[in-house]
Formats: structure tokens, sequence, C-alpha cells
């Protein structure tokens, strides 16, 4: 368990300066799709790391589009385009929506949090929607960021805000692969598998759920406020269910075996829907839909565990059935 | 005054044509156990098929009375076909998994159906507004609606009056009950539960076309429009109860009326009152107002 | 011997149904104690109760003499009160290895960790040690779907005792588990709880078992208790006979009553 948990970390620390190094390599088109995906693939990140605990959010565009409306009023009326205060003011107000939702939220599980989830996040689109002074449906700009009193211009710019984002982003990552195999998220594994054990081991599942939430929602809002940076704008689209649910398919494409996968998955679907949209822009759906369904029969762990060896031997459908009784 | 029968009228109005979007869906989650996202998308193909028919019909010379056969006979069609294609092609390998999987699994079909009904129909908007005032308007309180209104609240009615009776009164409806309330009994008592599931799947599907069917001569017909009808068909079933049909007409009331209220008190919050409605009702009842019993788990 | 778990006039209703009424038990440390009573009389619904998984609608639970009534299952648990189920309660997509390891996990966390491993090699150690103590070592790598029922019964049972509990219950530790190996089973379970001195009280539907492992009975009908005392009387009382083993020799074989038990659960 160790020794796996230190080879994702040295690759994301490996890969660290080789995403840096592509900035400079890479045609300007193809990084700025890495960068949107960083971004992207934090909300994922943040979707992955709940259903470790068989928590599927269908309305994690919420903290995607606190965190970039947050970052964005900050700029639009105080004027500030600190880097720095731009994230925190993103992590403060994912902190403390979720930290409020959080309170109804743990209570439910399965299809009642996925809609739930859901209809939190639609409160915000519609709010959002009918704001003008924040742009209604059409959101508004960002500033470009500056960083404790400097601020590039240009190229340089562009490269420096590329290069913070991507030292977030393997942050973020190492701290969520540190997460999962920590007690709490040990507990959330055991909390997908049986609640009612849980309980009866002596700790709350409510309290873990609710952590795992609020933490998943501080991640999003990061990729929110480094996403909005990059393309220089926000509108609600970011809080709308459909986005919520492109993030739910990168996890289940990716599956919860590994930290990295949402990450890579993210923009290998990026790129993906760049070729095919420009080919046929109205089958993307259909393909999406069609490689979900593929992904859910024959790969329930997701691709990711293409990579890994399995030791352990398929159950019959009959002892699930038997198991089932009791959860 | 008039903005109380304002509200009355519109907030029926509302919830008529919410109740017959989501019965279908709420149907389907009583007797299968799927929370069926792609019940979206059976609404779309209903309102483009109606749209695109009645559009066709009028235009080449048709009388405009008869194209209201069109709006049922166009829901029927687009329903049982797009049902019975993910039902028999899809789902039927998928019961019995886990309900959130099939959520997922319904998710991938609507992105599927949104697609399909983009190939079908294009991208642009179609309106087919001539069997929404063939019949002229009514004057309530010199506040002027259409007849059609009225008739979307008749079939709402009609629908939820013929669901209960075929339910509770039938002998169709008693086995239904039996397979709902236990599967693997139902299975051993020589009911045929996977006839049961298809014709249940069918209907919902058509109820969810009928919906969209419907309501396409009152709005114009574009991309989108089931995606922004399966959010508001989860408020108006969580609300009520998942898998109660008194459950989704109640819910299709608080949440018709709670938009019709905002539409005439304060406009900006018509997009987000529902979902606040919705969020409040499950902070109070966690399981919507007629939930179906939970069975004890140790 | 000190009290360590009494329960005065404990009620609970369903409806106009009583699952139990005036239960008044009172439990010492260390001692065996065994259950018993048909399906529906009350068994389950007194340990649910103890453990804070049903409230009681009346009376009181005393532990080690402060009240415990109403607590939250997962404090009862901290305090020293633990069970196993009758449909073990694990996490089937697991090996049994994983699942005494989150298992400990759990009973050893006192505030959330979010960001230091779960798992060493100590704690792996502990986790062989318990799974060698109810002889299931060799089951340790597989899924616990792909186990039989008995080794299933088993590692619910040790991941009940992962918190070195001081009263712990077994919820027909034994059914599910072949007639012939039953006996044998029993005899690792008893031999393995003997060693921590654990107080512990089992549900059970056969009287060999009860006379064989426990020095004392409780009788259940109907939500009351009908007899509690050494098992030799217990078991010779003349309502015992006619309502708990008279009903309990009518079933028919094991499928009759495992279908109940469903129901019951």
């Amino acid at each position: 368990m160790n020794i796996k948990m230190d080879r994702t970390e040295t690759g994301l620390l490996l890969a660290l300066p080789l995403l840096i190094l592509i900035a400079f390599v890479l045609p300007k088109w193809v990084v700025n799709y890495v960068q949107v995906s960083l971004g992207t693939g934090l909300v994922a990140l943040g979707v992955m790391i709940q259903m470790r605990a068989g928590l599927v959010s269908f309305g994690q565009g919420l903290y995607f589009c606190v965190g970039g409306y947050a970052a964005g009023m900050l700029a639009k009326f105080l004027g500030i385009s600190d880097l720095f205060l731009l994230l925190a003011a993103g992590i403060l107000a994912a902190l403390i929506v979720a930290g409020i939702a959080g309170f109804l939220l743990r209570r439910y599980r399965e299809i009642f949090f996925a809609m739930l989830t859901l209809a939190i996040s639609m409160i915000l689109f519609g709010l959002l929607s009918s704001t003008e002074e924040l742009g209604s449906t059409d959101g508004f700009n960002l500033p470009s960021a500056t960083y404790l009193g400097w601020a590039p211009e240009g190229e340089t710019g562009r490269l420096t805000l590329y290069t913070f984002t991507a030292l977030v982003v393997v942050v973020c990552a190492i701290l969520l692969n540190r997460f999962l195999k920590s007690p709490v998220g040990y507990i959330n594994e055991a909390i997908r598998e049986n609640e009612v054990r849980v309980e009866y081991l002596g700790t709350s599942a409510h309290h873990a759920v609710h952590i795992t939430y609020v933490l998943a929602a501080v991640v999003s809002s990061i990729g929110g406020v480094l996403w909005a940076l990059a393309l220089g704008h926000v509108d609600p689209e970011m809080t709308n269910w459909t986005t919520s649910g492109q993030f739910v398919f990168i996890s289940i494409l990716s599956g919860t075996g590994n930290i990295a996968a949402p990450l890579i998955g993210t923009f290998l679907l990026e790129i993906l829907r760049v070729y095919a949209v420009e080919i046929s822009p109205n089958t993307w759906q259909m393909i999406l839909g069609s490689v979900m369904l593929l992904t859910i029969l024959y790969l329930p762990k997701g691709l990711w565990s293409l990579l890994t060896t399995r030791k352990s031997t398929k159950p019959s459908d009959d002892s699930a059935d038997k198991i089932s009784v009791g959860d | 005054m008039q903005t109380a029968v304002a509200i009355s009228v519109d907030g029926l109005g509302f919830a008529a044509w919410l109740f017959l979007s989501s019965v279908g869906l709420t149907l389907i989650y009583g007797v299968m156990r799927i929370l069926n996202i792609a019940h979206g998308g059976f609404y779309a193909l209903g309102a483009y098929s109606s749209a695109w028919a009645i559009g066709l019909f009028v235009n080449s010379g048709g009388a405009v009375v008869y194209s209201f056969l069109l709006i049922p006979l166009a829901a029927l069609l687009a329903g049982a076909i797009a049902g019975l294609l993910v039902e028999r092609g899809i789902l039927r390998y998928m019961y019995g998994r886990d309900e959130v999987l099939m959520v997922l699994v319904t998710y991938a079909i609507f992105l599927i159906l949104e697609d399909a009904t983009k190939l079908i129909w294009g991208t642009e908007s179609y309106v087919a507004w001539q069997p929404a005032f063939h019949f002229g308007t009514i004057n309530v309180m010199d506040i002027p609606y259409t007849v059609y209104k009225f008739i979307i609240m008749a079939v709402a009615l009609a629908v939820g009056a013929a669901l209960f009776l075929v339910l509770n009164k039938t002998r169709v409806g008693k086995l239904l009950l039996v397979v709902i309330e236990d599967r693997e009994i139902s299975g051993a008592l020589g009911i045929n539960v996977t006839l049961f599931f298809t014709v249940t799947f069918v209907v919902g599907a058509i109820l969810g076309a009928l919906g969209g069917a419907i309501s396409a001569p009152e709005i114009s017909v574009l991309p989108g429009i089931g995606a922004e009808i399966i959010v508001l068909s989860f408020a108006v079933i969580v609300i009520g109860g998942m898998g109660s049909i008194g459950g989704a007409m109640l819910g299709a009331l608080i949440v018709g009326f709670a938009r019709a209220l905002s539409v005439h008190l304060y406009p900006p919050a018509e997009l987000f009152s529902i979902y606040l409605v919705m969020a409040a009702v499950l902070a109070v009842k966690p399981y919507g107002l007629f939930a179906l019993a939970e069975s004890r788990k140790i | 011997m000190a009290v360590l778990l009494e329960t005065r006039n404990l009620e609970r209703t369903f409806g106009a149904v009583y699952a139990a009424k005036d239960v008044n038990i009172k439990i010492e440390a260390g001692e065996v104690l065994g259950v018993i009573g048909s399906n529906g009389a009350g068994k389950t619904t007194f340990v649910n109760m103890v453990t804070g998984y049903l409230k009681p609608t009346a009376g009181e639970i005393l532990y080690k003499g402060e009240e415990i009534t109403g607590t939250p299952t997962r404090d009862i648990t901290r305090l020293g009160i633990c069970r196993s189920f009758q449909i073990p309660q694990l996490f089937p997509e697991l090996p049994v290895i994983e699942n005494m390891l989150i298992a400990l996990t759990v009973a050893q966390q006192t505030r959330p960790v979010l960001f230091r491993p779960a798992i060493n090699e100590s704690l792996k150690e502990q986790a062989m040690e318990l799974l060698r103590r109810f002889k299931i070592d060799h089951h340790a790598e597989q899924e616990i779907q792909t186990l039989a029922q008995g080794v299933r019964k088993l590692v619910d049972i040790a991941m009940a005792t992962v918190a070195n509990p001081d009263l712990l219950f077994l919820d027909e530790p034994t059914s599910g588990v072949s007639a012939d190996e039953k006996m044998g089973f029993m005899k690792v379970l008893i031999d393995a709880l003997k060693e921590t001195r654990t107080a512990v009280l089992f549900i059970e539907h056969d009287m060999e078992i009860i006379e064989r492992f426990s020095p004392r009975c409780v009788a259940f009908y109907e939500g009351t208790i009908l007899a509690d005392g050494p098992t030799e009387e217990v078991l010779e009382n003349k309502e015992v006979r006619e309502f708990v083993i008279g009903s309990e020799f009518h079933r028919s074989g094991n499928a009759a009553s495992t279908a109940a038990s469903v129901q019951e659960v």
C-alpha cells in the first residue's frame, strides 16, 4: 500500500517539470488545452473523492462556479487580481457554501445525494442567470492575474499563469492522494460498502461525508479559479447540471483507482472533443454517451483499471445478492 | 385580486405541464427503481416530433383542428419507439444493478438521445403555435388565457385519474403492485416481471413524450429543453416522494405555484425558486412528502 | 462480580405491537449468557436498543452505572459495547484483511485525520493477529463476497472485537453455519473471546449449543422475558418448554428458519 502511494506521488512530482516544460515546447493551442483541463481536472478530482464514498455528485459544477465567481467578483468589484488572493477567495467561498450545504447533504446517500447536489447547483444557476450586476447568462470577464505586485504581460503572463496552475494542481493532487490513504479516506470506502457497520465501529459517517464534501468543494473551487483565469471569463454555465454531468463522466471513465487518472482523462477528453466537434458537431454527446455505457458495462472500475493488475477473483452475482440483503 | 387570480391560473397551468412531464419519471422509478435521466430525452423527442408534424401538416394546408390529433400520435410514436429501443437495447442488460449506477446509465442514454434528436431535426428551433390559439382565449378577470392552457390542465387530470384507476382498480394494476412489493416473489408466482418492466418503461417514455408534445405549441422547441425539463421533473417527484403518482401531483402543484408566485411577484427569482423549494422540502422531509417506506436494515 | 449492563423496564413499540416490554436484564463482567426465543420475540430488538440503533420508547439502560439510553451507536461502541450481526455487516467488495484494517483504523481514530496514511505495519500485524485468533487468517486475501457464510460470520465477529469491548452481543452467530460444524464453530468463538475476558451475550436457536456454552440463559417471548437463570432451570421451565422450545422444535429445518430470520432482519 505504502509503495503504491509513493509511486503516485513521485509520478506527480516528476510530471511537474515535464508539465511546465511542455509550455515552452508544444504549440500554444495545445498548452491552452492542458491549462484548461488542469482546472476542470481538479473538479473531476472533487467528484472522484466523493465517489470513493459511493456518493455521486451531479452538482460539482456548483463549486467550480463558486470559485470562478468568487475570484471574478473580487477582481470586478475590488480590483484585486493577485493570484494568491483570488485563490484564497475561491477557497473561502467554497468553505462557507460547502460547510453549510454539507449539514444538509451529509444526511443523504445514493440517488438522493445525486439529486440534491444537482438541485443546489441549479439554485446558483438560477440566481446568477438573473443577476444583471453579474452579467446574467453572459457572465463577465476577468483581468490577467498578478503575483504579489508583479504583473507580467503577454507571453510572460501566459507562461507564469500556466506554471502556477500546474504547480497548484500537482500540490492538490498529492494532498488528495494522501487523503485517500488517510483514516478518513479509508472510512469513506467503508461508508460506500456498509454504513451501518461504520457506525458500529464507533465513528460518524456523517462527519466523514461532510469533511469529504467540503474538501471536494475546495478542490473544485480552486479548479474554478484557475479555469476562470485561464479563460479570462466566467458564466453561469459553470454550475449548470450538464457541466457537472461532464465531471461525472470523467470520473466514471477514469475510475477511482488513481488520483492522476481524472487529470489525464480530462485532458484526453478535451483534445478528443476538439476533433470530434470539428468533424461532426452533432455526434459528440452521442460518442460520450456510448463510451460511458461501454465503460460501465465492461470496465466498471474505469480505464485506469486496465493499467493495474487485479489479484482478487470476480464474485458471482449470486453471492453479491445475498450480501445486499443487509446493506 | 387580479394578481391572485393570475397566480392561481398560471400556477395550475405550470402544474399541469409539470405533472405531465414528470409522472412518467415517477412511474418508472416506482416500479423499476430507475431514476431515469433519459426522461428528458423522451420529452424532447415528443416535443420535436409534435412540433415538426404539426408544422408539416398545417403548412401543407391541413385544418388546424385535426392537428390536435397529431399531438398524442407524435407522443405515442416517439415515446414507444424510443422507449422500446432503450429498454430492450440497453436497460434490460442492467437490471438489478445499483440505483446510482442506473442514474449514470440513463445519463449516458440521455446524452445519446440529445444528439439523436439533433441528427433528426437539426439544431434550429421549431415553432408550432397554431393549436395553441385555435380555440381562442378566455378572459379570467380581464386576463386573456388560451383555451389550450385549460385543455392541458384537463389532460393532466385525465392522465392522473387514468393512472390511479389502472394501478388501483384493475387486475394489471394489482399485479404491478405485487411486482413493486417484491420482484423475486412475483417472479415465483408466475408473473412475467420482464414484460411488466418493458411495458412500464414504454408507458413512462410515452408519458414523457406526451409532456413534450403537448407543450410544443406553447414554447419554441430547441436543443436543451430536455436538460431543462429533467431538473424540473426531479424537483417535482422528489418533493412528492419518488415513485408516488399522488406525490407527483402534489409536487407539480407546489413547484407550479412557486414558479407562478415568483413570476408575478418577483420575476428574477423565477429560475431558482423551484430548486429553493425543493431543497427546503428535502431539508425538512428528507425523502419527500409521500415517500415509499424504507425497509429495516439490520 | 460487578454489574456491567443493566436495563430497567425497557420498552419498544412498533405501531401497536410491543417488540419489547418490561425488559429487565443484568449482565455481569466477563459472563457468558445465551438468549433464546422464537423469531419476533424481541431478541434482536433488545440488542438494537442497547447498542443505540433503535431508541427505546420507555425504560433505561445503564452501563457501568451510567445511563446510556438514547446514546448514538458510535458512542456506545466507544464505551465498550459491540455486536455482531445475524446477517454479517461487512465491506463485501474488499478482501478480509482490508475489512479488518478499516475496522482497526476506525476504532483507533479519535479525531479526523486527513493527510496522514492510515495503514502501517503494526496495524497490519494487529489485523493478522485478530484473524489468527478466529482461525481465519488463511482467508486474509479473499474478498468477503467470495466467502462461505460461516467464514463471513467469523469475520463479522472478529470485526466486532477490534475495539476490545467489555460487552459483546452476538446475534445468532451459528445461523448459516451447517449443523455438523456448529459446535466446532462455537468453540473457536468462545475460546477466542475467553482470552480477552469479554462478557458475551449470544442469541441462539440451538438448545444443545445453549446447554454447552452458556451457564446462564434468558428466554424471550413476545417482547418480554419469560425466564432468566441457570441454563438447566430455564430449559426445564414449563412455560419456556411450551412457548419457546416447543416452537423451536416445530421449526421445519434450516430453510424455514432462514426465511423467517430474513424477515426479522
